[in-house]
């Protein structure tokens, strides 16, 4: 297959199109303006339709609409305009409005700065906005996997009308990479629920309210039905030398590919390290994680945040084994020489 | 005995029962919107998008397909569907805290972006569902729950005055602030929202029709003296007439 130079951003723009998005509402921010801009550039070209939202919060709402007229429909931002869609991407989990997000996490909180962060890990898999839901997230490591899970994500989304996020990094997505992509188009059946007009069937409604508790909770329990049914065929993760372990690093995302670099530079020094990736942060892989730690005596997590994907990496481990954890914070990445370091000093203490 | 039919609820209303207060105006908007709808054969590609506030069930009120959309993002939610299925008739149904507070942006921003869709803006002064607190558009002097001694200028500001704001957006196609008062009035806003449906058909950009409104239950008045008291006052503050045609007169 052909490959091709791009930015991850790119790659994740062009994908969205092979997999049949014709749709895009977004608003620019750094680090992700080039997904903007690719979608601006590229739409046009195969009859699509790209607009510029007046915010974030305009964005969001664009997509609950073309959603709900069943139309595959994306949007692409950064960690504050993540945190102002929140109102919608609620409202649009509640209406069951297949639709793809992507989230190029930068260094927070607050207005924080332009660099690479995983410090939005809490608020992809933990809620967010309001309410009991929970979004699919996918978090890529290269930008092949980027492209190769934009593609997915559609095809959850329509087939769980869910909402699903792209948990990415400014790293992943200004870095360049070779490239290549499916051409498969997922296609889906929504004559069920969108909202066509209602000519030969009686009107019908897509909302995400309702005003009788019992029948809110009704919704809930639909709602719990769904998420159920994700963590029961829809986990991800990667292993990578884990069978013969002796510690086991976790890492996600950009910090997972720099991670393996680590369990190289400790697999030439004899030390037997190996590296479990979720590549789904919702739903996340517990069983898969406890049976790879089984045998380890040390469970080091890697993030670029002040530790919050070891709060799931805790869950799945309990007390069985020691977990240990570093990062860092506001878009400082860890090297690799600096993790093995750290590595080496908690092999070290260990009693 | 020849019967003719002389008067009947319009096909695009669902026939479920409105669950506004007496007097309010809400039912009489909804079913000019009705009507028009019949008129124009639009209620098998209508879709509306209802707002938060008393008028949150409208969705249920019309046998159309609908949504309620997030407080104020209506426009917003209508813009998505209408970029998504230009062949659709999209409206958005709105009431003066969704609009003109919450929602100015977004309706702001899609009336200059000439939108193809549009909005009944129902004007009562007041928010109602939430039980007569101000609104963008209480008077000054207007007293409510939030307001307690009267609005005053140097602390919450003036009236927002919709149609003089968006008037000079080039987007818009049809504008026009009304009332339903009055049999006249009645008719008057009626052929308001037909030019508002037309200006979306022939693709000639925004349109939206406020029509001033009582809520009698938040004013704290009877039907009677709230119709009196809206055309005493609000009439005054809001001037009633076409801002903006582009649609010109059908023959």
């Amino acid at each position: 297959m052909n490959k091709i130079m791009m930015k991850g951003t790119e790659a994740i723009g062009e994908a969205a199109i092979r997999a049949g998005c014709r749709l895009y509402f977004g608003y620019p921010i750094t680090p992700q303006s080039e997904l903007t801009e690719y979608m601006a550039r590229r739409l046009p070209q195969v009859e699509g339709t790209f607009l510029q939202a007046e915010s974030e919060v305009a964005a969001v709402n664009m997509i609950y609409g073309a959603s709900s007229v069943g139309k595959r429909v994306m949007t692409s931002t950064s960690s504050p305009g993540f945190s102002l869609m929140q109102e919608g991407v609620s409202y649009i989990a509640c209406a069951q409005l297949p639709s793809v997000f992507v989230n190029v996490v930068r260094g927070g909180p607050g207005l924080g700065d332009i660099q690479p962060s995983q410090g939005d890990y809490f608020q992809a898999t933990k809620g967010g906005g309001h309410g009991d839901y929970k979004l699919l997230v996918l978090s890529p490591s290269t930008v092949q996997e980027a492209a190769d899970l934009t593609g997915v994500a559609f095809e959850l989304a329509d087939k769980y009308r869910n909402p699903v996020l792209i948990f990415a990094d400014g790293l992943l997505g200004q870095m360049m990479e070779p490239v290549s992509f499916s051409d498969k188009e997922v296609s889906y059946d929504n004559s069920s629920w969108a909202l066509t007009g209602a000519k030969n069937r009686p009107a019908r409604q897509v909302t995400s309210f309702n005003i009788d508790p019992y029948g809110l909770e009704k919704m809930n329990l639909e709602l719990q039905k769904k998420y159920k049914l994700m963590e029961e065929n829809e986990i991800r993760y990667e292993t990578t030398l884990t069978e013969d372990a002796d510690i086991l690093i976790v890492a996600h995302g950009t910090m997972g590919r720099i991670a393996k670099s680590v369990v190289d530079m400790a697999r030439k020094d004899g030390l037997k390290v190996g590296l479990f990736r979720p590549i789904t942060l919702y739903p996340f892989p517990y069983e898969a994680l406890r049976k790879s730690a089984a045998d380890v005596s040390l469970v080091l997590t890697v993030e670029m945040s002040s530790g919050q994907m070891l709060e799931d990496v805790r869950l799945a481990i309990a007390e069985r084994t020691r977990v240990e954890f570093y990062g860092r914070m506001a878009g400082v990445v860890p090297m690799p020489l600096e993790i093995y370091e750290v590595l080496k000093q908690k092999i070290g203490r260990r009693s | 005995m020849d019967y003719k039919v002389a008067y009947k609820m319009p096909r695009s209303l669902s026939g479920k029962q409105f669950t506004y207060c007496p007097g309010c105006h809400h039912g009489i908007v909804h079913r000019l919107i009705a009507e028009i709808i019949d008129e124009l054969n639009l209620r098998e590609k209508t879709i509306i998008v209802a707002p938060v506030g008393c008028s949150v069930f409208a969705y249920e009120f019309f046998d159309v397909d609908g949504t309620v959309a997030p407080h104020g993002r209506a426009p917003a939610v209508a813009t998505g569907m209408k970029r998504a299925r230009p062949d659709l008739t999209i409206f958005t149904y709105q009431g003066d805290g969704d609009l003109a507070a919450i929602g100015t942006a977004e309706m702001i921003h899609a009336a200059n972006r000439g939108e193809l869709i549009t909005t009944i803006f129902i004007n009562n002064a007041i928010y109602g569902m939430t039980g007569g607190q101000m609104a963008p558009t209480t008077l000054l002097g207007m007293k409510t729950t939030t307001s307690p001694y009267g609005r005053k200028a140097e602390k919450e500001g003036y009236p927002v005055h919709v149609c003089e704001i968006i008037k000079e957006l080039q987007g818009v196609a049809f504008l026009a602030r009304t009332k339903v008062t009055t049999p006249r009035d009645v008719m008057t806003t009626k052929k308001y929202i037909k030019k508002a449906f037309q200006a979306q058909l022939k693709g000639l950009g925004y349109s939206l029709v406020e029509v001033l409104s009582t809520c009698p239950t938040n004013w704290g008045l009877s039907p009677e003296k709230a119709m009196k008291w809206l055309e005493d006052n609000m009439t005054e503050e809001f001037p009633l007439g076409v801002y903006v045609d582009k649609v010109g007169d059908a023959k």
